[in-house]
């Protein structure tokens, strides 16, 4: 047991090795390029003085990612839902499928300032509203597309079996289409958890409460904290890894057998 | 009683159209129970269609189906029939014992009854110690063992296949094929079989319709008589190479026909 469990440690390793040593390389060129040229600040600031100001505002970057990060969550969540819950109304009556779909596609092809614009106007400006429902129209969209994908594009041995069966539409669905579209909502979701933090962010830049990462790194840069600036970035790209992290591991935990060994195969 | 009887079926595809097809043309044909027959002919002759009419899987253009004295509809609701297909088509999601559960449950079998079942199958084709594996961990034999247990499970009155065994290599085919023969004997169950192999029409059937393309009908029907008991020896029989032969005449007349009415047969 004890050498098995060594040997999935001495596998991780191995395979976190080569990124590992490519972002430290990166890190190191990045330093000398600033030290050694003598890059002003406002230019390119060099990662130790990035790191200096992270570790000495973490608590307000702390705040700064919990709103953002809240926001997200929030965004996702009742995307997922929403998404989950259109694709059974989309399969179930296909008439509104050609209704729907190509609406979905037309709002998520509206770049997004225009949407938190749009629903700024509608609430009020310290609403956390707005942001929430941009998040949530994007992350919609992705799980719309994949789960509706994974209920219809089912193999056609199987429907025919299910036939022989004589079997309903209902236990067609609930022993067919629904477990066909469960690696359908994860791959969705891998994709719309770092998709909700960037909407997040983005959607800060266009009013509303600066209290979120976005308006921190727009505020620091114009106040020219270059540095603080990065610190809040490299906060940003933490909260995005944790969303896609959490992701991967809800499918590992939800999937048990696993999804991702019958793609090897 | 007779198990099936086809009467003066037709089934014309996308009838009135320009792509029209007459896929099967006044097929008449009668199953008697523990019957193995095999359906065989070139591609294009209907076949698969027939098995799919049978399995009430398509609605016939005219024509009846009957199954023990029963419309192939009714027969499909009560759940009498087994299938197999080329593919396996076994659920990724479900263990091989819950895939051979799959149409118990849909029987409404308790739970305690459905296992024992199961378990009972993967005894038959010999794979009890894989009950609680994912079927992407079998070989494609083994997989096609599990989808012919699945088909069995319900010791069903009529097996209904599109050949199964299209996929798998030579020997693991013939040993897919004494298996079924003994399974089917074991269960007395009446099967419906359609192959593009003459050998292996003749070794499994007690009798081989021989089909024609455009439009699809049946030419011949051929007893085998080799007997009911079939082994290795069989393979090597004077009477089964005089019956391959018997088949493959019957079928190059089909072809010669063909070409002498300038269809394209590639």
């Amino acid at each position: 047991m004890s050498t098995e469990a060594a040997s999935r440690a001495e596998r991780l390793a191995r395979a976190a090795a080569p990124p590992v040593v490519a972002f430290v390389l990166f890190l190191t060129l990045w330093e000398t390029v600033v030290k050694g040229f003598g890059l002003k600040p406002y230019f390119l600031t060099a990662p130790s003085t990035i790191w200096g100001e992270f570790t000495k505002n973490l608590g307000r970057i702390w705040d700064a990612s919990r709103v953002s990060g809240t926001n997200a969550l929030i965004g996702l969540l009742c995307g997922t839902v929403l998404g989950i819950a259109v694709a059974f109304v989309v399969r179930r009556f296909r008439k509104l499928d050609e209704l729907i779909t190509p609406l979905a596609i037309s709002l998520n092809a509206i770049p997004i300032f225009v949407l938190v614009t749009v629903f700024s106007n509608m609430f009020a400006t310290t609403s956390d509203v707005p942001r929430r429902l941009t998040v949530t129209l994007g992350v919609f969209f992705v799980v719309l597309v994949n789960v509706a994908k994974g209920l219809t594009q089912v193999g056609a041995t199987h429907l025919e079996l299910m036939r022989s069966y004589a079997a309903t539409e209902t236990e067609i669905m609930r022993k067919v289409r629904i477990p066909n579209a469960v690696p359908y909502l994860f791959t969705a979701l891998k994709v719309a958890a770092p998709l909700a933090v960037i909407t997040a962010f983005v959607s800060e830049y266009f009013g509303g409460n600066q209290n979120g990462l976005g308006s921190k790194i727009t505020g620091s840069l114009s106040s020219s904290k270059n540095a603080v600036a990065w610190a809040y970035v490299f906060g940003a790209c933490l909260l995005g890894l944790a969303f896609y992290l959490i992701s991967i591991m809800v499918e590992t935990v939800a999937t048990p057998g696993g999804v991702n060994k019958r793609d090897r195969s | 009683m007779t198990t099936l009887s086809i009467r003066s079926l037709n089934k014309v595809f996308n009838p009135g159209k320009a792509n029209q097809v007459d896929a099967l043309v006044d097929v008449d044909l009668t199953v008697e129970p523990g019957d193995f027959v095999s359906l065989i002919g070139p591609s294009g002759c209907g076949k698969s269609t027939l098995l799919r009419l049978i399995a009430d899987l398509i609605e016939p253009t005219s024509g009846t189906v009957t199954v023990n004295g029963k419309s192939a509809h009714q027969a499909r609701v009560d759940q009498d029939y087994g299938m197999a297909f080329q593919q396996a088509g076994l659920f990724d999601w479900r263990s091989v014992a819950e895939n051979i559960e799959l149409p118990l449950e849909l029987k409404r079998w308790d739970k305690a009854k459905r296992r024992d079942r199961a378990h009972e199958m993967l005894d038959l084709v010999q794979l009890r110690e894989f009950a609680d594996h994912r079927p992407w961990e079998l070989s494609g034999g083994m997989q096609q063992r599990v989808a012919i247990a699945r088909a069995l499970a319900s010791h069903p009155q009529v097996l209904l296949m599109d050949e199964p065994f299209g996929a798998l290599d030579e020997m693991t085919r013939e040993h897919m094929q004494a298996e079924l023969l003994r399974i089917c004997r074991a269960a007395q169950t009446t099967v419906v079989f359609v192959t593009h192999s003459i050998p292996e029409a003749v070794y499994l059937s007690n009798r081989v319709v021989v089909m024609s393309p455009r439009p699809g009908r049946i030419t011949q029907i051929l007893d085998v008589g080799l007997g009911d008991t079939r082994s290795d020896e069989t393979r090597d029989d004077a009477a089964f190479y005089a019956k391959i032969t018997e088949v493959r005449e019957a079928l190059r007349g089909i072809e010669s026909a063909l070409v002498a009415r300038g269809v394209d047969n590639r």
